[in-house]
C-alpha cells in the first residue's frame, strides 16, 4: 500500500474555455480503493476519462509507474475502464463480450476459454457465457462490464458510476461485491461517484473534488469526522453548519454563545466554519444545555428519530434514539470533541452546497 | 437489436388501451389505399400473367423469362444493379461514417448536401446526365476545348450505372448514417480500452454494428436499380436493353400485356430471393439470437 502507482501532475482540462480540471495534483497507490467523489461538475469523470486515455488533458502529465503515459492511447494504457452506461457489445455473447481485449492480444482458444470461465466465476454468472447482452438485466449487464474489463489483468481498473443505474437493494449487494473482487484480485480500483455513501462503504482514500479542484483526500474516517471546509462537511452527510468566531484556542462561539471544543491554531477572534454532525446533537434538560431551543418537528426513521430544533434562530438537526415530543423545550449540549472547525473557505469553490 | 424494456405494473393502464368503438373505422381509409393500389394491381398482374389472350391458364408467360434475349436483359439488369449498389455502398460508407462522427449541426448541413438532389425531379436529373455525357455534350465540348480526345460516354453500361448511383446514392447513405449515430460513443469507447485500435475497433465493433443500415441501404439501392427502366432509355439510349425495359416494352409498345405480367412476376420473383439471400447474412434479423443459437 505503499508505492506510488500512478502520479497525477498539474493536470489541467477545459471545455470550451470552462475550466473542468484546474492543475490538479494526486497520487495512487498500489492495491487501493481510490474513490474520486463530488456533485455533477466536479471534474471526476473527466479526470476518469484522462486516466484512461479518452480525453487529453491540457497541461500537466500521467505517470504510471514512472513513466509519461500522457499521450498514450486508450488501447496501449495498462488500465481498463467500467462504464456507467452499458457498454456491452450487443453483436456478440455474452463469453465473446469477455473474450474481445484477449482475442485483440491473440491469446490462444484455451487460455481464453479458461479466463472467460474465471472471470463469469467472479462475477458470479457461470453459465451466461452463450446468452446475449439483451437478456441481461441492468446489475448483471454491470458484473459483465467488470469481467470483461479485469479478464484483461489490468493493474488499474476504472469504475465511472458503475452502479448508479441500479436500484438501492441492488447497488448496496453489489458495493461489497465490489470489494471482494478488489480484494481477490489484489489491483488497484479508481472510482468515480457522486453517492457519499458508496465512496464511504468501499473506499480505502476518499479524494473529495468539486470545482475541478481537490477538497479534501483522506480516508473515509477522516472525511466524515474531520472534514477541512464547508464544503466536503456539507457534502459528506448530514450536518450543521455555523459561521462562527473562534475566541480563542479550544473555545468557539457560535449563535452568540460559547462552546467549548479541542481545536487550537486557528488564531484569536477568527472567523471560522463549525460543523455539527445531527448524531451529535444531544439533547438534555433546558438547565443542563448550552443553548435551549424548542422542538419544531420529529420524524421517526427506523434506526433514530430525527429532530427540528428551533435555537437561537437557527434550526439544529439532531439525530437521537430517544424522543422529545413537538412543541417541548430542550437544552442542546455538544461534546467538545465532535464540533469541528474550519477554515473560512479561500475561494468559491470550498463555499457549501446550501449557499448556492 | 432493441434493449429490452422492463414492463413495469403494465396491466394498470388499463383505461387507456381500452378501444373505442369506432377505432377500426380509422384503419379504413389505409385498406382502401391498400385494396386500390396495391391487392387489386397485384390481383390484376397476377391473372394477366397465368392467363393468355384466350383468358385460358398458361404457364407460357412466365417460362418466356428462358427467351434468350429475355435472359440476357435479367442478367445485364442484376449485374448492373450489382455493380451500382456496390459502388453506392463503396460512396455511402465513408460519407455517412464522416457525417455520424460530425457534430449535430454541421452533420445536418452536410447531409442537406446530399439529400438536396432527391427534391429535384427523378427524371429532370436523369436527363440532366444526359446532356452532361452527350457525345456533344458538356462533358465532350470541355474535352474538345483542351484538345483531347473524345469519349463516348452516353449509351454505355457505365453510363448506366452512373445514372444508378447517382440517383440513388441517397438511399443508401440514409440508413447507414442513422444507424452509425445510434451506436454510443461509449460503445467504441470500450473497445478501445480493451485494447483494440482504430481500425480493430471498425471492423469487430462499429461496421457489424452497422450492418442492419448497410442492409436496408443494399435493400433500397438494389430493388430499385433492377427493375429501372428510366435510367435506361436515357442513359442507355436503347442500346442496353434490361429486364425493367423489357416489362415497360411489353405494355407500352402494346406487345402483350400477358408476357408482361408474367416477366414482372419472376422478377419479383428474384426481387425476394435477394432478399432472402441477404437476410440469411443477417443473424440479428433471423430472432435466434438469444437462445444461444449463433
Amino acid at each position: 500500500m505503499s508505492d506510488k502507482l500512478i502520479s497525477i501532475k498539474n493536470i489541467s482540462k477545459s471545455f470550451d474555455e470552462i475550466p473542468v480540471l484546474e492543475k490538479l495534483n494526486l497520487y495512487i497507490r498500489e492495491n487501493e480503493f481510490l474513490t474520486l467523489l463530488g456533485p455533477s461538475g466536479c471534474g471526476k469523470t473527466t479526470l476518469l476519462r484522462i486516466l484512461g486515455g479518452f480525453e487529453e488533458p491540457d497541461t500537466g502529465r500521467i505517470l504510471f509507474e514512472g513513466k509519461d503515459i500522457t499521450a498514450l492511447a486508450p488501447n496501449k494504457r495498462p488500465l481498463n475502464t467500467v462504464f456507467q452506461k452499458d457498454t456491452l457489445f450487443y453483436h456478440m455473447s455474452v463469453a465473446d463480450n469477455i473474450a474481445f481485449g484477449l482475442k485483440i492480444k491473440g491469446k490462444s482458444k484455451t487460455y481464453i476459454q479458461d479466463r472467460v470461465h474465471y472471470a463469469l466465476h467472479l462475477v458470479g454468472l457461470d453459465g451466461f457465457g452463450e446468452r446475449f447482452p439483451d437478456s441481461l438485466s441492468g446489475g448483471q449487464a454491470q458484473r459483465i462490464q467488470i469481467a470483461r474489463a479485469i479478464v484483461n489483468e489490468p493493474k488499474v481498473l476504472l469504475l465511472d458510476e458503475p452502479l448508479s443505474a441500479l436500484d438501492l437493494k441492488l447497488r448496496q449487494d453489489m458495493q461489497y461485491e465490489l470489494i471482494r473482487l478488489k480484494e481477490e484480485l489484489g489491483i488497484t480500483f479508481i472510482y468515480v461517484t457522486h453517492d457519499q455513501e458508496e465512496a464511504l462503504t468501499m473506499s480505502d482514500t476518499i479524494v473529495v473534488m468539486n470545482g475541478g479542484r481537490i477538497q479534501q483526500i483522506g480516508t473515509p474516517e477522516d472525511i466524515y469526522n474531520e472534514p477541512q471546509n464547508a464544503f466536503v462537511a456539507d457534502f459528506i452527510g448530514d450536518g450543521n453548519i455555523f459561521d462562527a468566531i473562534m475566541i480563542k484556542d479550544k473555545l468557539v462561539r457560535l449563535l452568540g454563545a460559547e462552546f467549548e471544543c479541542v481545536d487550537t491554531g486557528f488564531g484569536e477572534m477568527n472567523p471560522v466554519d463549525v460543523i455539527i454532525r445531527p448524531e451529535d446533537v444531544e439533547i438534555v434538560s433546558p438547565e443542563q444545555g448550552t443553548i435551549t431551543g424548542v422542538v419544531t418537528s420529529v420524524i421517526f426513521k427506523g434506526v433514530h428519530y430525527e429532530m427540528d430544533i428551533l435555537a437561537h434562530n437557527y434550526h439544529w438537526t439532531a439525530h437521537s434514539t430517544k424522543m422529545a415530543p413537538e412543541g417541548e423545550t430542550v437544552g442542546i449540549r455538544i461534546d467538545p470533541f465532535n464540533i469541528q472547525v474550519m477554515n473560512k473557505p479561500i475561494r468559491e469553490d470550498q463555499e457549501t452546497l446550501v449557499n448556492e | 437489436m432493441n434493449r429490452p424494456f422492463r414492463k413495469t405494473s403494465a396491466g394498470l393502464e388499463e383505461p387507456r388501451g381500452r378501444k373505442h368503438p369506432g377505432a377500426a373505422w380509422l384503419a379504413g381509409p389505409y385498406l382502401l389505399w391498400a385494396l386500390a393500389f396495391t391487392v387489386i394491381p397485384l390481383v390484376l398482374i397476377f391473372w394477366f400473367g397465368f392467363t393468355n389472350a384466350d383468358n385460358q391458364f398458361t404457364w407460357s408467360n412466365l417460362t418466356s423469362i428462358g427467351d434468350p434475349d429475355n435472359l440476357k436483359a435479367l442478367a445485364l439488369a442484376l449485374l448492373l444493379a450489382t455493380a451500382a449498389t456496390i459502388l453506392c455502398l463503396l460512396l455511402a460508407y465513408p460519407i455517412a461514417l464522416i457525417l455520424a462522427g460530425l457534430k449535430s449541426g454541421s452533420s445536418a448541413l452536410i447531409a442537406m448536401l446530399f439529400i438536396l438532389p432527391m427534391w429535384m425531379n427523378f427524371l429532370l436529373r436523369t436527363i440532366a446526365w444526359q446532356n452532361l455525357l452527350e457525345n456533344n455534350g458538356v462533358i465532350n465540348t470541355i474535352l474538345k476545348f483542351f484538345h483531347l480526345p473524345a469519349m463516348t460516354l452516353i449509351n454505355t453500361p457505365g453510363a448506366v450505372i452512373l445514372g444508378m448511383v447517382y440517383n440513388f446514392l441517397p438511399f443508401m447513405i440514409l440508413p447507414i448514417y442513422t444507424v452509425l449515430s445510434k451506436i454510443d460513443r461509449e460503445v467504441v469507447m470500450a473497445a478501445r480500452d480493451l485494447g483494440a485500435g482504430p481500425w480493430q475497433t471498425f471492423a469487430r465493433i462499429t461496421l457489424p454494428l452497422s450492418k442492419p443500415g448497410v442492409i436496408s441501404g443494399i435493400t433500397m439501392v438494389f430493388v430499385p436499380s433492377l427493375t429501372t427502366f428510366v435510367i435506361t432509355d436515357l442513359l442507355g439510349g436503347g442500346k442496353i436493353q434490361l429486364i425493367g425495359n423489357t416489362i415497360e416494352q411489353e405494355f407500352v409498345q402494346g406487345s402483350s400485356w400477358h408476357v408482361g405480367s408474367g416477366l414482372s412476376i419472376v422478377l419479383m420473383i428474384f426481387v425476394i430471393a435477394s432478399m432472402a439471400l441477404i437476410a440469411k447474412y443477417d443473424p440479428d434479423s433471423s430472432g435466434a439470437v438469444i437462445g444461444g443459437q449463433r
